[in-house]
């Protein structure tokens, strides 16, 4: 018996967030293994964290991620208010509603034009495609930096926040600081339906998965920070009950923990997720355009995140003219917690999918125990998923076109490696034993 | 002639400050017609091979793989700059400097076999010779703007070493702690964030890291005069520059003190 071996190295998956290796092994024709591992180096968050006061988990949880800080911070005053049992409400919880629009629009834009739409049109990078279609980068450069306008404004600066406490924040914004966003973000509101009706154009492969999405969802709004966990297969759990429904597998290939629903297996958060399990949340300008674009309420091909990602940046432009429209500069900045011994749970909706942070605090308000599940691990297994199910239909592609479409279906989902854990080597082996 | 080539390489880090070159909304393609982005696997996947004339480094030094890389990396590197606080000082996962490793890995992680990691989070300096630093947990990316174009023009990047009080007072911010009392690292902290805390009524929590001088036993002293404990000094001192030395001195010592007074 012959056998002839088919391998392809790719040592980096690039334009993700952080640094993984994918393993994909074809026997004659049949997938035998597809591992997606991440190679992070681990850096001991949740370890170190304990002992530290309770105050610093916004400033020091919100370091595992450079793209996504704001979804820490909020994860984790959240958890703290939890422990403490208060609760942020008004204008502080507008504003804390505001600042995660923000970090949504620079996070699904840098994703959607820098990172994702490159695939779709074949070019390396942004900064190639920037040769041939300047005008769409500069509207993507242009919409991620009314985000970051945002953040800037509220959390003091785009990356790292500042302005973020356990109980609201250090200063609040005056009503004139938020009003000088309004011009630029009125403009993003019509660039964000230019952007929803320019990417749906796009060529997707037709690939579904009957996924169990998982999501926040709140009675009266779009989910940002507040709700009960539910999913499309009947999971409808308060965010305390986390550990009760989710597990955390720690597997050789990865540095980063495997997360999946007990006795059920692979989940998908994030854009996809959200957006099927909250669609009548929606404002209607966005319900109207993903149904114009040929969404329908539920999306079920991965590819197609990068529309559901426009669709909720519009929905984050609308929801923060609405915010600094109601807004009125609040009495005090902060609530001031009332500092006892106590577990704390919050969840809150990350660009990439649903955050979970627990903390166990003594007395003191120090941290005894940390836990926190990124969206990107619990993404994990379902990439894996994607990953079979795009390689059954495209084995006869040859072996470049081969690996930058699996490389693609990575991307689908925006993966934070550095928060899960970090290096993407794609390895695909093809063996023939005929 | 042909541009300069410019690679990117990451280490145990967050991924912010390579992002804050993306950040530069209205400078990004400006940035990509002086230099040749050759190597930015965060931003192409178009790899040009070295050797590169400018690298930024960011990350720190974790794993007994990454003690290999960064040496290969420097290989490559004609400029290697490092860029922010886990390249410059070891970012907040130093924090593990001061503990058990093993205890660390089981209490994240069920099967502490799988990995491979070293005893400490150390900056790259330790490892391989640096043409320059730049600071900061995020840097500032205008300050990254000035690295790149200083490179381009053959000077040396007009970086500030003074302390943020310097900022305050330049833009007539109150000193937090004369005004209200306030603990503040920024007489110890190098400048670069525009004295962004005190501006939002908060003291500085020190992510650009040592000054140049730093009296850091003075501003300890202060700190105490305000009713903040050793115990509250160690955590002052040890955040996202922990073990950059002024501050591992400093949170040593007045850990050694917390211990002694059955803080």
């Amino acid at each position: 018996m012959t056998s002839e071996v088919r391998q392809i190295d790719v040592d980096y998956i690039a334009r993700v967030e952080g640094e993984g290796e994918m393993h994909v092994k074809v026997v004659d024709g049949v997938i035998e293994d597809v591992q997606f591992g991440i190679f992070e180096p681990p850096r001991f968050y949740e370890a170190f964290m304990e002992g530290r006061p309770f105050s610093e988990a916004p400033d020091i949880t919100a370091r595992i991620c450079g793209i996504c800080p704001v979804a820490y911070q909020m994860s984790s005053v959240h958890a703290m208010e939890y422990a403490f049992g208060m609760s942020v409400t008004g204008q502080l919880r507008s504003l804390r509603r505001l600042l995660y629009c923000g970090e949504w629009i620079e996070s699904h834009i840098l994703h959607m034009f820098l990172l994702h739409a490159p695939d779709f049109l074949g070019y390396e990078s942004a900064v190639h495609m920037a040769a041939d279609h300047k005008d769409v980068v500069e509207l993507g450069l242009r919409l991620k930096k009314a985000g970051n306008a945002i953040v800037t404004v509220v959390g003091g600066r785009e990356i790292h926040p500042i302005n973020v406490k356990v109980g609201g924040f250090y200063r609040v914004p005056t009503k004139k600081e938020l009003e000088t966003l309004v011009p630029e973000l009125e403009w993003a509101r019509d660039a964000a339906m230019d952007t929803i009706r320019l990417v749906s154009g796009f060529t997707f492969p037709n690939v579904e998965q009957d996924f169990e999405f998982v999501s926040l969802s709140h009675p009266l709004e779009y989910p940002f920070n507040e709700g009960r966990i539910v999913s499309n297969k009947g999971l409808d759990i308060a965010v305390s009950e986390w550990n009760d429904f989710f597990l955390e597998e720690h597997v050789e290939r990865s540095n980063a923990l495997h997360s999946r629903i007990r006795e059920r297996g692979a989940y998908h958060v994030g854009p996809l997720a959200r957006y099927a399990l909250n669609f009548d949340k929606l404002t209607p300008a966005a319900r109207d355009i993903a149904l114009e674009v040929g969404l329908g309420p539920v999306e079920l091909n991965p590819f197609k995140s990068i529309i559901v990602r426009g669709v909720e940046t519009l929905y984050a432009i609308e929801e923060a003219l609405r915010i600094i429209d109601q807004y009125e500069e609040p009495a005090s900045p902060a609530v001031e917690p009332n500092i006892h011994a106590g577990v704390g749970h919050g969840a809150s909706e990350a660009p990439r999918g649903m955050l979970y942070h627990r903390y166990e605090v003594d007395g003191n308000g120090r941290i005894l125990k940390a836990q926190i599940v990124p969206p990107t691990a619990q993404n994990q297994l379902t990439i894996e998923d994607d990953l079979r199910v795009v390689l059954e239909d495209s084995l006869e592609l040859p072996d470049d076109e081969l690996t930058w479409l699996l490389e693609q279906s990575i991307r689908n989902y925006d993966p934070c490696i550095s928060c899960a854990t970090h290096f993407l080597t794609l390895n695909i082996e093809r063996i023939s034993t005929k | 002639m042909a541009l300069p080539k410019l690679a990117v390489y990451k280490f145990a880090s967050c991924d912010g400050c390579q992002l804050s070159i993306l950040d530069v909304e209205d400078l990004l393609l400006d940035i990509a017609s002086v230099v040749h982005i050759a190597n930015f696997p965060e931003a192409s996947r178009e790899v040009i091979e070295g050797p590169y004339d400018l690298t930024l480094v960011e990350g720190s030094i974790t794993t007994p793989h990454d003690a290999e890389r960064i040496h290969e990396v420097r290989r490559q590197s004609k400029f290697l700059v490092t860029i922010g606080a886990c390249a410059t000082a070891g970012g907040i996962q130093a924090l593990k400097n001061w503990k058990d490793t093993d205890l660390f890995t089981s209490t994240v992680y069920a099967h502490p076999e799988y990995l491979d990691t070293l005893e400490t989070s150390t900056p790259v300096k330790n490892h391989v010779e640096v043409n320059f630093e730049l600071r900061g947990c995020p840097v500032d990316k205008m300050a990254l703007v000035e690295v790149v174009a200083a490179f381009v023009q053959g000077r040396r990047p007009n970086i500030p070493e003074y302390s943020v009080c310097v900022e305050c007072k330049r833009q007539g911010t109150p000193c937090v702690m004369v005004s209200h009392g306030t603990p503040c690292l920024g007489p110890v902290t190098q400048a670069g964030c525009g004295a962004l805390c005190p501006s939002y009524n908060r003291g500085c929590y020190g992510c650009f890291g040592p000054m140049e001088s730093p009296n850091t036993e003075m501003l300890a002293a202060a700190w105490q005069r305000l009713g903040v404990s050793h115990r509250g000094l160690v955590d002052a001192f040890r955040g996202f520059n922990a073990y950059a030395e002024p501050f591992r001195i400093t949170s040593d010592h007045h850990e050694a003190l917390a211990v002694a007074k059955g803080e």
